[in-house]
């Protein structure tokens, strides 16, 4: 274990040799990475990410990116044109005006129409299995990018959830664990409470006691808690750090994305993308419309959704961020075509639709479709495997890769799904 | 009680030849045919006030049989079990599991001071006794109080449920040790006001009151997964995929929770919010609205419309489908049939197992049944025959498994019990102790407890409040209606930061006056080593080893203040993974 710490604006190598010279108590990991690259800048401009806008609840997307007016599961929302080929939900006029940079997958077909069930499957590929826990997109992509993360020298961790708490890392093991963190941007507990060179000394004392738990062999748990450690300790007195601080960026900025909890983590996730943070979830809850689902789509989620969703296409687009970033739309799963006697929709996975964009994926199109009252999928069904690998393929990520599951399984990745070939066309 | 002893004590050897154990389990079984209306009758009438001490020696023949089965399974799958514990590291876990919180120095004291071999079974009994009924009792309604509505549930505004409602009837039930299928009977049936103080407040309610929405798919959802331990809640939509539930089972068993309702009352004041609900069974006219034949309608996957009646999960049927409260009470009938049935006591045997030896005999601990058998289905049979039998006392199971083998060994793996690895997907074998983290419950009360933090100012009810308060911190609400939540209380970096730097440790780790740091410090009597030696006791139930003792003595020369170097250890014990995870 190498408990590293530096206090602000000090680099680690300074503050090492700070530290040797100040205080009786060595430090027992010298030989760390390193000084900062040069090349950084150079870096990031190469580095790949993503973002996954979750909807949390099952959003019902025959009312958003497939509208059937007219047919008895229509429901009231009229369709509007798009810049793209696609039309979309009237509620979503700013959106409108960036569906270029999107597709919509409207023939969404998967199996679990349970809240954690589906959470599970859609976030992993996999239905859940109590013997084995899977990886999410998040942290698989950390996974996968961990040699840009590596270079980039990142404090911040590489998979950060904003405003939700996302899928575990499953057998990837916790350094590939979300981040949980506030849209507001305040990482709670942050601040040091006290100098960094008694801090240093502290954990001198905590690294002995981590090192002998660990060695006692009892599980992996105590190697998994001095690693934490070791993560918080960098992350503490990182100046990356500054990247969830939304309230940094200028006032228009701000306006532009709106203020919704949503519009603030997607304006987190554009910082942390810019700081080299490979995967971002936001979170959106509120989509379980079981009953009025119409007012709560047409008075609030909409709105929000269309102000932030359309403000993050278009600042990643302008800062030349969005031709290196997959921005991935989806919840649980659709809603049902009837509509229940509380003018709501319950839980549908049979036929519904995700929307992906950025990261060279074609924008524009409608990939798929559902017959004329959204009951079923008209033709070539995509499933939540596909739509995995359709992200991993647009982040360059080898389709090939297996993984080892801790009792021996092999496990492709993305479960074997198929890139959606009509978004690479 | 000398002589029981010597069974546990001897456990070991009694399973190695084989013969004897089986014998012996015979006899258990045996004696508890014999003596088991007996005993339902004595537990009755003695209630919690002395559980464990008037244990005849049957239970502890149940003892012998839980190792003898566990022991099966080792030699079956070639494992070895680990060294026992040490004394320390077992009183520790005894009280977090328990109690919910580390022993104090003088507690971890006493327990050693005893003889050897009776200790173990002294200490649990204390636990279990008169002596800790309160902190027992809070203990295991804060437990429950999460099994039954999250750790969100009735926390937000405008929530039907009132959270400490629940606690507190929860809390006068387990001081009481009432028997499970008698809790369950009033959880499950629970007619009343949901808040503390008005007339007819009954804090069972409020299991029920949030979840009756969409025709109370929620309530049966979480009916059948706490008190059967059957997962249907996929079966509302379609047949289940892997196993027997049919769709129509769901429905019929949702038939059961159509009388039920919750009246809201509002605040006539300025907040206009909801003060207090009350749950009432009135008449179900049917959604044909014929109410001497009250049917409830679903929809099946391809459209047509089925219906259904009350029909148990075993296929009883009421004697009437009306709807009307006077013709039959639905959910009083629920409750009878969940509380006759087998479900009950395997599902709360299986949820006490997996409280303390860390994983249930299935994964998820609710999802039984054919389609997920149970790693140790004799020692399942076995326990939940022993523990229906007896009257559903839910101390006398603790009181086997605290006492049983598996729970007393060590958590180190050894080259011979590698393979049982239950974190990696494998049966658990149990032939260790596996680590786990503590619930931030445990944490919370343990900081309390090792810094005497509350003896200076809170008092009962504000010191609840700080702890509400500081628990809301890691829980992360879904807004589904299933009322799902995660937490970052997970070993995860926010934990980190709280553990480093949060308000909590700040204050249990200030060496300012009229703490405990600053008491220690001040004192003369005590020499450096010995204040050190206490902080360790205090924290991981051991003492220092002699690198940690010099690396403090470093510290305590560098500073000036020796009450400033008692805070760095402080600091960094409990900041380790020894004090956080529970092993």
């Amino acid at each position: 274990m190498s408990i590293t710490i530096a206090p602000p604006g000090m680099n680690r190598r300074h503050f090492l040799q700070h530290l040797a010279g100040a205080s009786a108590l060595a430090w027992p990991a010298m030989s760390f990475a390193a000084a900062l690259r040069n090349g950084a800048a150079e870096l990031k401009k190469n580095q790949r990410a993503a973002i996954l806008l979750w909807m949390n609840g099952g959003p019902s997307t025959i009312d958003i990116w497939d509208l059937k007016p007219g047919a008895p599961t229509g429901g009231p929302f009229r369709p509007i044109a798009t810049s793209g080929d696609e039309q979309i939900c009237e509620h979503l006029p700013l959106l409108a005006k960036q569906m270029h940079h999107l597709s919509i997958i409207r023939a969404m077909s998967t199996r679990e129409a349970d809240h954690m069930r589906g959470r599970y499957h859609m976030h992993t590929g996999f239905v859940p299995d109590p013997s084995l826990e899977h990886p999410g997109y998040g942290s698989v992509v950390s996974h996968m990018l961990a040699e840009q993360t590596r270079q980039l020298e990142l404090a911040i961790p590489p998979f950060v959830a904003v405003g939700g708490g996302s899928v575990g890392p499953g057998f990837l093991g916790m350094a590939h664990a979300p981040f949980v963190v506030n849209s507001d941007g305040n990482v709670r507990n942050l601040k040091l409470g006290i100098d960094a060179t008694r801090l240093s000394q502290r954990m001198q004392m905590l690294a002995a006691l981590e090192k002998n738990f660990v060695k006692q062999d009892r599980g992996q748990s105590a190697a998994d808690h001095a690693n934490v450690l070791d993560k918080t300790v960098s992350l503490m007195t990182s100046k990356q750090m500054e990247a969830f601080q939304v309230s940094l960026e200028p006032l228009a900025v701000r306006e532009r994305y709106g203020n919704s909890n949503f519009a603030r983590g997607c304006l987190m996730a554009r910082r942390l993308v810019e700081q080299g943070v490979p995967f971002i979830e936001v979170d959106s809850g509120g989509w379980d419309t079981h009953g009025d689902n119409f007012r709560t789509l047409g008075e609030n989620k909409l709105p929000d959704l269309d102000k932030a969703m359309s403000a993050l296409m278009s600042d990643l687009d302008e800062r030349g961020l969005l031709e290196r970033t997959a921005v991935i739309w989806m919840g649980e799963f659709g809603r049902t075509p009837r509509i229940n006697g509380s003018s709501g929709r319950d839980h549908w996975a049979s036929c519904w639709s995700a929307v992906v964009g950025g990261a060279g994926m074609k924008g524009g199109i409608a990939v798929g479709r559902t017959n004329s009252d959204g009951t079923e999928v008209d033709g070539e069904p995509r499933t939540a495997q596909d739509l995995m690998a359709t992200i991993c393929k647009s982040l360059a990520i080898p389709l090939e890769t297996t993984f080892t599951s801790p009792n021996g399984r092999p496990l492709k990745i993305a479960n074997g799904g198929k890139p959606i070939s009509e978004l690479f066309a | 009680m000398a002589q029981t002893q010597g069974i546990i004590a001897f456990g070991r050897p009694l399973g190695a030849t084989g013969i004897l154990p089986v014998f012996a389990a015979a006899l258990a079984t045996l004696l508890h045919l014999l003596f088991a209306p007996a005993a339902l009758l004595a537990q009755s009438k003695t209630s919690a006030r002395e559980p464990a001490a008037a244990n005849s020696s049957a239970p502890d023949l149940q003892i012998a049989l839980i190792n003898e089965h566990v022991r099966n399974h080792w030699d079956k799958h070639k494992v070895s079990p680990s060294p026992a514990a040490t004394d320390g590291e077992w009183c520790r876990r005894v009280f977090l599991d328990v109690l919910g919180r580390i022993p104090t120095v003088e507690e971890l004291e006493r327990f050693q001071s005893e003889p050897a071999r009776e200790r173990k079974a002294r200490l649990a009994d204390r636990l279990l006794g008169s002596d800790y009924v309160d902190e027992y009792a809070r203990n295991w309604s804060a437990l429950w109080t999460n099994i039954l509505i999250g750790r969100s549930g009735g926390t937000e505004r405008n929530s039907l449920v009132n959270r400490q409602g629940l606690e507190q009837s929860l809390r006068r039930a387990f001081r009481g040790n009432v028997p499970y299928d008698q809790l369950a009977l009033e959880l499950i049936s629970a007619k009343g006001v949901s808040k503390p103080g008005e007339d007819g407040f009954n804090g069972f309610v409020n299991f029920m009151a949030g979840n009756l929405e969409e025709k109370g798919v929620q309530a049966t959802t979480k009916t059948s997964q706490v008190f059967l331990g059957l997962q249907i809640q996929c079966t509302q939509c379609h047949n289940h995929p892997f196993n027997d539930w049919k769709q129509s089972q769901f429905w019929e068993l949702n038939a059961f929770f159509r009388q039920t309702r919750a009246l809201r009352r509002f605040d006539r004041g300025a907040t206009r919010q909801i003060e207090s609900v009350e749950l009432i069974n009135q008449d179900f006219a049917g959604e044909d609205n014929l109410p001497e034949k009250a049917a409830s309608f679903y929809e099946q996957r391809n459209g047509l419309v089925k219906v259904a009646y009350p029909v148990f999960v075993d296929g009883t049927k009421l004697k009437t489908d009306s709807g009307f409260v006077e013709d039959v009470d639905r959910r009083v009938e629920l409750a009878k049939l969940i509380v006759g049935s087998e479900y009950l006591g395997k599902a709360l045997v299986n949820r006490m197992w997996a409280h303390f030896l860390g994983y249930g005999l299935t994964r998820p601990i609710d999802d039984m049944g054919p389609h997920n058998p149970p790693s140790h289905p004799e020692l399942l049979e076995s326990l939940a025959g022993e523990f229906t039998s007896r009257g559903y006392n839910q101390k006398t199971l603790v009181r086997w498994i605290l006492l049983s083998e598996p729970y007393g060994l060590s958590s180190k793996i050894i080259a011979r019990n590698k393979k049982d690895a239950p974190a990696q997907g494998e049966k658990p074998l149990f032939s260790r102790f596996y680590m786990r983290q503590m619930r931030p419950e445990e944490l919370y009360q343990s900081l309390v407890v090792a810094t005497e933090a509350d003896k200076a100012t809170l008092d009962t009810e504000s010191h609840e409040a700080a702890r509400r308060e500081w628990l809301k911190q890691f829980t992360l609400s879904f807004g589904t209606d299933d009322k799902e939540e995660g937490t970052t209380f997970n070993g995860t970096i926010p934990q980190t930061l709280m553990m480093m730097n949060g308000d909590l440790i700040a204050k249990a780790t200030s060496g300012e006056k009229g703490g405990r740091l600053h008491r220690m410090a001040n004192d003369a009597n005590l020499t450096n080593a010995v204040r050190i030696q206490r902080l360790y006791l205090a924290a991981l139930a051991r003492k220092p080893t002699a690198q940690e003792i010099a690396l403090a003595n470093e510290l305590m020369l560098l500073r000036q203040d020796p009450a400033k170097a008692l805070e760095d250890v402080w600091w960094a014990v409990l900041n380790s993974g020894e004090f956080i995870l529970n092993h």
